[in-house]
């Protein structure tokens, strides 16, 4: 079947069976590689876009469900104000290990930033647990996303 | 680790690059080691590789895989620091694999940093003085008259000055000097060695650029999946290719003849090709394959189980280590422990799963792939396919994650049979239920512990029987006891032995193997035998280490001899871990208590703290772990290093909580994260790392941080709740108090 979806505020058209899922139509129709595959259920975040701002798991999102939402993936998040600011932090912050992950964490700390610009400790522990990091940099992303926020990078939490 | 003999023939193979700049390709004979245990190459040579435009742009060659631990930032460093040049003006290039011109490339055992630290150092110094000397035969004036400074050599005397990429062509003409006898920078003078530089690749990874195994695209290639019997080693007897055939987007499906019995290598297996790799994902759906199971589908973790109770009943079937008359000690002790402590299978995990790319044409092979051994995986490829070693090329891709699982080759030889079979390009995926059912499992395994007690609470007689796992009487990969295993020639009287359960299951190296097992058992019952001297367990563990004596020089399993462990660096982090925790000085509410524990492996020494706190639901949840390393005289890049040293503290803390790979029916249970269960934000605790410089040679951070924190913390559940967590993965019911 034909889609046109709206991908970083352009049209594309694939032909695909109507159960794709968003991740494999990004990844293998229109060779953005950014998103990553990891569990295919929802489970781990590395396949994190945004539809409309939302962060929704594109590995279980089938492209029949897309519409004419606005999909934006890492490759573009780079051109909103906060995506820079994050994509810069997570720099400064040098939160990566394998990297493999960490389109998924940018994706959904620049959703967690939109809509709450300064978040908490606890805020950051919503947002980000749906987001597995193997290498385990967590205490680095909550760092970065404090330093996107322009609050203190410090860990503050309670021992 | 001592710096070897570089003398024999150290030589500088120069030649002058595309677009007039240096290329420098250097050869010296490395360590007089033996090869890797798994990769039969010959005595390596160890090679550095150094390109300068005419704009000053230096490219340095990145020699190792890049599975997260840093090295393709790291290594090039210790080059530039040398070469005496601007970071800003560094770019770094993944090598190609060519061992006799880079020396051993791989990652694994922590090793980049101490088989790499001294020759990279004096590969980047060769060719700083290569350069001067083209400056030198410039301006005619003695070499012991320059300077150099960020990338520009410098006559102070007359004021001339020139650039290294005016140089560079006439300097890649110069005759190179003796490695071995080039000077190197005093570690005061350093400008790159010991900064926190950020990863080189990292602004690709914000921008989502493809730069990871499985983003490679090889014009006109198919996608793959590939599915083996669920019992290990099992064999196709019949499926329904035709049906599956007819699929959306399936081109092949096809079953693949599997190497048979040596479990590493390639297993019997169904091959489904098509366009998309969803649509050959999806058509798994449909496949129906007849199996025959083989011998092992019987395999069942309980089995393991209650095999464990029965061998702890004799003696163990083979002895390790025999100091002194354990039975004997144990007759006349104050006090005698015992206890039995367990851990399961685990499993990797990478984020990223296996996956490979291959182009099988004309009798040769291109490879694209995570991999962590390339060497070995050519030598697999070859002997699987029966081709030249020349005839397969691989292409290191970044890889999204390691941790030993890409050492093994398998899902390698799989994307090649595939791309054979159809004579197109193909890569192969494997699906999360694939990658978590077919891994190279850390072992299982099971110790009785016997220790006993004077009346002064010291430790007179220790005794560990290991119930292992393997096949014929021998421990599998990774599931080893070495006669060096700590208390190990600190208490007079001791016996390590084991029994082999021949279980037949995959195992390999996870994260500093064996290590991350043993900690546990062994740091947990050095802690229980604390109690039971009414010690405090900083304390206990001192004494026990006792006065300072010089290391022994060990055979080492990779490489030259190493020095063995060293019981004053132990002391000294165990030392300066307590100060940092405020080990012993803190009145900590109830349900919440500190652990301790510490362990040496990959030439590092570690100490850590564990605070954690256990609800009445019996909830573990770790607030914070202290970890001091001493891994020698150098952080070669503070911010990568500690980067480690976190990671690797909740690693463990996620293994010791969450994680468990079983058995049943020949079968693994687990299939993706709902069932094996990864760490998460909400969970994470803070993590303090501190290095401990001593005056020691560098050495690797990938693993030593790791084993240390399980028993951390089930000292620090302990310490909490007065029960003794003696299996893994931590069961919540036991501790349940309301």
């Amino acid at each position: 079947m034909s889609y046109t979806i709206k991908v970083n505020g352009q049209s594309r058209t694939v032909d695909v069976e109507a159960d794709t899922p968003l991740l494999w139509v990004l990844r293998d129709e229109l060779d953005l590689k950014g998103s990553k595959f990891g569990c295919g259920m929802g489970l781990c975040g590395a396949c994190t876009v945004h539809i409309n701002g939302n962060p929704v798991r594109s590995c279980v999102t089938p492209i029949a469900a897309v519409g004419d939402n606005a999909i934006t993936t890492i490759e573009a998040i780079g051109s909103t104000a906060i995506g820079k600011k994050v994509q810069e932090a997570w720099l400064k912050q040098d939160v990566m290990q394998c990297g493999y992950c960490q389109a998924g964490q940018i994706m959904s700390a620049t959703a967690l930033l939109t809509k709450n610009p300064k978040p908490t400790d606890k805020d950051i522990d919503d947002a980000m647990s749906g987001n597995i990091c193997r290498c385990a940099t967590y205490k680095r992303i909550r760092s970065a996303i404090k330093e996107a926020a322009g609050l203190p990078t410090a860990d503050t939490r309670e021992v | 680790m001592a710096m070897q003999d570089i003398s024999r023939r150290s030589f500088i193979k120069v030649s002058a690059a595309v677009g007039g700049g240096l290329l420098v390709d250097m050869t010296i004979p490395a360590f007089a080691q033996s090869p890797l245990s798994s990769a039969p190459e010959e005595a390596a040579t160890l090679n550095a590789y150094v390109r300068i435009a005419p704009d000053g742009t230096t490219t340095i060659a990145a020699k190792n895989p890049e599975i997260g631990q840093g090295v393709k930032t790291t290594l090039p460093m210790l080059v530039a620091e040398e070469l005496d040049v601007d970071w800003k003006d560094v770019r770094t290039e993944m090598a190609r694999l060519d061992m006799a011109a880079y020396g051993p490339q791989f990652a694994g055992g922590s090793l980049s940093t101490p088989f790499n630290y001294d020759p990279l150092r004096r590969v980047g110094a060769a060719t700083r003085q290569m350069l001067m000397t083209a400056a030198a035969q410039s301006w005619r004036v003695p070499i012991s008259e320059l300077e150099t400074n960020a990338g520009t050599v410098i006559h102070t005397k007359s004021g001339k000055k020139l650039t290294y990429g005016q140089l560079a062509e006439a300097a890649a003409k110069v005759r190179p000097p003796d490695l071995k006898t080039v000077s190197l920078k005093d570690p005061k003078d350093f400008k790159i060695i010991g900064q926190p530089i950020g990863g080189v690749d990292s602004p690709l990874i914000v921008e989502g650029k493809p730069i990871f195994g499985i983003d490679v695209v090889v014009p006109g290639m198919r996608y793959a999946v590939y599915e083996k019997c669920p019992v290990f080693g099992g064999s196709v007897v019949s499926a329904n290719y035709d049906e599956v055939a007819k699929l959306p987007g399936v081109r092949k499906v096809f079953p693949v003849k599997g190497g048979g019995a040596d479990m590493a290598q390639l297993f019997d297996g169904v091959a489904i090709v098509a366009d998309k790799w969803h649509q050959a994902n999806k058509a798994l759906d449909a496949l129906k394959v007849k199996w025959d199971e083989g011998k092992f589908a019987s395999l069942s973790s309980a089995t393991f189980e209650s095999q464990a109770a029965e061998l702890f009943k004799q003696p163990p079937a083979t002895k390790v280590k025999t100091e002194g008359d354990v039975e004997g000690a144990f007759k006349n002790a104050a006090k005698v422990v015992e206890a039995q402590y367990a851990y399961p299978f685990l499993y990797h995990a990478t984020l990223e799963p296996m996956n490979a790319t291959a182009h099988w044409k004309d009798n040769k092979v291109e490879i694209w792939a995570p991999t962590q051994l390339p060497a070995n995986a050519r030598t697999a490829v070859s002997k699987q396919f029966g081709i030249p070693e020349t005839a397969v090329t691989i292409h290191m891709t970044r890889i999204g994650g390691g941790f030993g699982r890409k050492l093994s080759a398998d899902f390698i030889l799989e994307a090649v049979a595939i791309s054979k079979e159809v004579g197109e390009p193909v890569k192969l995926v494997w699906n999360r239920r694939q990658d978590a059912q077919h891994g190279k499992y850390r072992p299982g395994g099971f110790h009785s512990f016997k220790a006993a007690l004077d009346a002064q609470g010291k430790v007179v007689a220790f005794r560990d029987h290991f119930v292992t796992v393997g096949a014929d009487g021998k421990p599998g990969n990774s599931a080893d006891l070495s006669p060096t295993e700590f208390p190990a020639s600190f208490v007079p009287n001791l016996e390590l032995g084991y029994s082999v359960m021949d279980s037949h299951v995959p195992t390999g190296p996870l994260r500093a193997p064996q290590s991350n097992a043993l900690a546990y058992a062994f740091q947990s019952f050095i802690d229980e035998l604390a109690h039971a001297a009414g010690k405090d367990p900083l304390e206990f563990q001192l004494d026990l280490l006792g006065p300072p004596r010089p290391p022994a020089m060990l055979p080492s399993r990779f490489g030259p001899p190493s020095p063995g462990f060293n019981n004053a660096r132990m002391a000294g982090v165990l030392k300066e871990v307590a100060k940092r925790s405020g080990w012993g000085t803190k009145k900590l509410p109830k349900g919440v208590g500190q652990g301790i524990a510490c362990y040496f492996s990959h030439m590092g020494y570690f100490a850590e703290v564990v605070q954690a706190r256990v609800s009445s639901a019996g909830d573990v949840k770790v607030d914070k772990v202290w970890v001091v390393g001493d891994v020698g005289n150098q952080i070669i890049n503070p911010s990568a290093g500690s980067n480690q040293v976190e990671g690797a503290a909740i690693d463990g803390i996620s293994g010791a909580i969450h994680q468990q790979i079983t058995l049943a029916n020949g079968r693994v249970q687990q299939s993706n994260f709902h069932d094996y269960p990864l760490l998460r934000m909400h969970e994470a605790p803070q993590v303090d790392v501190f290095f401990l410089k001593t005056d020691n040679p560098p050495t690797g951070l990938g693993e030593p941080a790791l084993p240390p924190v399980v028993p951390a913390l089930v000292n620090a559940i302990f310490a909490a709740t007065g029960k003794r967590i003696r299996k893994l993965p931590i069961d919540s019911a036991e501790l349940k108090t309301a």
